[in-house]
């Protein structure tokens, strides 16, 4: 598949601390890339980086192929996750501003301008400072100052702080609607949820360093671990909560019973089938429920983050 | 280019746009003429009111010398001992008491009771009176004729003129101090006017974060170069448009109030000193005299060096702290060389342009466009010395520029942290 960006053993230092050490990634054109990573992990050097707001010490960044340059700046759209705008300035001639600096003609700016207004609601608010609007209008013109030039990659920090649920869903179905026009999508964020949501492919950054990418089903695949889901009616939960822990050596990781279901997951070890162990709980009672219960990202971030100390 | 170009103009226009801009570039002439004008008519009131002065003459002789003039009314007091005198002049608050008191029937001394402290042109006067008379009296006592005296007494005048015979007045210094000085003094007010407008709005751009966005579409290098030349733009307008109201309205105040109102008091002084035409003359000729073309384009050169030079600095600082308050500790290398400029050029440069002194920090790129400036109306300065000068200048610009990129260029992505000198040392090596 085809890359939009790579970026090969990347190493970033200020002074004797290291940001990035050796970092690797693959963006491949057309998908939704999640950049996770615990604060001050490095996530926002990375993304300088691929900006050209810092150069690296050590390695090189490939956009579409080519080794990255200044006159690569139209192809990339950034919003960074403190927002920044010019407060006394109106709002029509700031974005019109940042698009030409982004290498847009004038005329061209105004038409995508008047695009983007229509699209999002916002007729009226050209004439407005930046300063009378309210911090989710602010954050639209943000938005709309990011992906006006049309830009091959778009890196989003955080793009969903600010707005209430109802815009930051437009402006999810706004991203996801770009990615289907063709733009690829960086995107990095706390928001587990909304990774799950959106990305096909995430890397973690932990300390410095490339702690895990790949496909976002991938990794899952990877720390799959045998954890079901089981309810179960039995007509002697004493007996059954005694014999569950035994067979197969399975550790019961949670007991809940509601009326006369217990809800319990297990983990089967790596010699007991599926077929086998439905066999076993059959035996102890009504089986109701049985499901592979599958890593969330939220699990895979705290996992690896905690594994890697 | 094109960038740097959109960048320039929208400092610009921000800068012009600028309520604060606008009302200071309309009202600050007003000010200034009103000020003008203010003390004008201030000091034209302060010369109406008469002094009244008693005179105490022990002698008889002096007493007869003091005549009431416009602005001093004599009153003489007779037969009243010395304490009593004091007494009266003070309780009719009169300005003072001169009292000349006698010994072995020669002139004692003379003394000046009074609650002010007399101007020391006052004090000549009333010396000059009494030595001459009592002079005169020595020479009458001794058999010499008065008349003989006067008549073979000859005035010597100092002609000033150059090697190449121009003829100068005697109030050349202080029209070259006056030009000199002027323009030093204007280019350091440029300067921090115009520097701290650079350096607030790198601190805007950097509390805003926008500076993210900007950066990631131009180098910082370009953003610092639009920013400070954008501001300069905005400057010299401001300049101009100063240099033009404030013409228009000394003339409208001129034509009303008569010349002498607009004068400034030290002006004042030195046309006092000129009681003929052919003074005034001299004058206008030493203006003329003056190299001012010279001066003028030297002063926009070492405008925009000095300008350029220091707004450097500027950005560099506001790229370091993350409000204006924290700006202080990094003010002193701004404003340290620009005053030692100002004191050096006035009184270094004065007293002798081609001294040592005068001459090293002539050279010296954070001294020299306010130091050359104020030498250049004095004297001879020769045209390799305003060019090395100038070069030395231009050439620091560079270094101090680059300096202050590296600093800039990780300063305005530096938030909340307190920063020193060592910490922006340590930022010139990433």
């Amino acid at each position: 598949m085809e890359n939009t960006l790579e970026a090969r053993h990347i190493v970033k230092r200020y002074g004797d601390y290291t940001a990035l050490n050796d970092v690797n990634i693959a963006v491949p054109k057309g998908s939704v890339y999640g950049l996770l990573g615990p604060n001050g992990a490095g996530k926002t050097s990375l993304i300088r980086i691929i900006n050209q707001i810092t150069m690296p010490d050590g390695g090189e960044i490939l956009l579409n192929g080519e080794s990255l340059k200044p006159k690569h700046i139209s192809q990339i759209g950034y919003m960074p996750e403190e927002r920044g705008l010019y407060k006394t300035m109106k709002v029509g001639e700031q974005c019109i501003y940042l698009a030409m600096l982004k290498g847009l003609s004038k005329s061209e700016a105004k038409a995508k301008l008047e695009y983007w207004f229509d699209r999002l609601g916002m007729q009226g608010w050209w004439n407005k400072k930046l300063q009378e609007l309210s911090k989710g209008m602010a954050q639209k013109v943000q938005f709309i100052v990011t992906v006006m030039h049309e830009p091959d990659l778009l890196i989003f920090d955080e793009p969903f702080s600010g707005f209430d649920p109802v815009n930051a869903n437009l402006i999810k179905d706004e991203i996801l609607q770009l990615r289907d026009q063709g733009a690829t999508i960086i995107f990095s964020t706390h928001r587990m949820e909304s990774v799950e949501e959106m990305c096909d492919h995430i890397a973690l950054i932990n300390k410095s360093n490339m702690v895990l990418s790949g496909k976002l089903n991938e990794v899952k695949q990877q720390f799959r671990n045998r954890e079901y889901a089981v309810s179960l009616i039995t007509a002697d939960n004493a007996q059954a909560l005694q014999t569950i822990p035994k067979i197969y050596n399975a550790q019961t990781i949670e007991l809940s019973g509601l009326d006369n279901t217990l809800d319990f997951k297990i983990r089967l070890p790596e010699n007991v089938t599926i077929a086998q162990s439905l066999n076993d709980l059959t035996g102890l009672g009504e089986l109701t429920h049985f499901s592979e219960i599958i890593p969330s990202v939220n699990d895979i971030f705290i996992k690896t983050v905690k594994q890697d100390g | 280019m094109d960038k740097l170009w959109l960048i320039i103009k929208r400092e610009y226009l921000n800068k012009v746009r600028n309520k604060t801009f606008i009302i200071m570039t309309f009202v600050s002439p007003l000010i200034f003429v009103g000020v003008a004008l203010l003390v004008g008519f201030l000091t034209s009131l302060n010369n109406d009111t008469t002094r009244k002065i008693a005179i105490l003459d022990d002698t008889g002789i002096y007493a007869p010398l003091f005549k009431d003039s416009d602005r001093t009314d004599y009153i003489f007091i007779e037969n009243e001992n010395l304490q009593a005198a004091i007494d009266a002049s003070k309780a009719a608050d009169y300005y003072g008491l001169i009292h000349i008191s006698k010994i072995n029937n020669q002139l004692g001394a003379v003394t000046l009771y009074s609650d002010d402290s007399p101007s020391l042109g006052f004090i000549n006067t009333i010396e000059d009176k009494i030595s001459k008379k009592a002079t005169e009296d020595q020479l009458v006592a001794r058999g010499f004729d008065l008349e003989t005296i006067q008549e073979s007494k000859i005035t010597a005048d100092l002609q000033l003129q150059s090697y190449t015979g121009v003829q100068t007045s005697k109030a050349n210094g202080w029209i070259k101090m006056a030009f000199g000085g002027g323009a030093g003094y204007l280019l350091m007010m440029f300067i921090i006017i115009y520097g701290n407008m650079v350096m607030r709005s790198v601190i805007e751009e950097k509390t805003n974060r926008i500076i993210e966005i900007i950066i990631s579409s131009v180098k910082p290098i370009y953003l610092m170069i639009g920013k400070i030349t954008g501001t300069s733009l905005a400057g010299i307008t401001q300049f101009i448009i100063w240099v033009i109201l404030g013409g228009i309205l000394f003339t409208i105040a001129g034509t009303f109030l008569g010349p002498d109102a607009v004068q400034s008091p030290g002006n004042d002084m030195a046309m006092s000193q000129l009681e003929n035409m052919d003074k005034m003359q001299l004058i206008v000729n030493d203006i003329m005299q003056l190299p001012l073309l010279k001066l003028v384009i030297c002063f926009f050169i070492y405008f925009i060096g000095g300008y350029f030079l220091y707004a450097a600095i500027y950005t560099a600082i506001g790229a370091a702290v993350d409000n204006e308050t924290d700006t202080q500790q990094f003010m002193l290398p701004v404003i340290l060389p620009l005053i030692l400029s100002i004191y050096v050029g006035f009184f270094s440069v004065m007293d002798n342009p081609h001294g040592t002194v005068a001459v090293i920090f002539s050279y010296i790129p954070l001294t020299s466009p306010i130091v050359m400036l104020m030498r250049i109306p004095f004297g001879e300065i020769a045209y390799w010395e305003i060019g090395l000068s100038m070069l030395l200048l231009y050439v620091s610009i560079f270094g101090v520029a680059w300096f202050a990129a590296k600093i800039y260029r990780v300063g305005i992505l530096m938030y909340g942290k307190k920063t020193n000198w060592k910490e922006l040392y340590k930022w010139l090596k990433y």
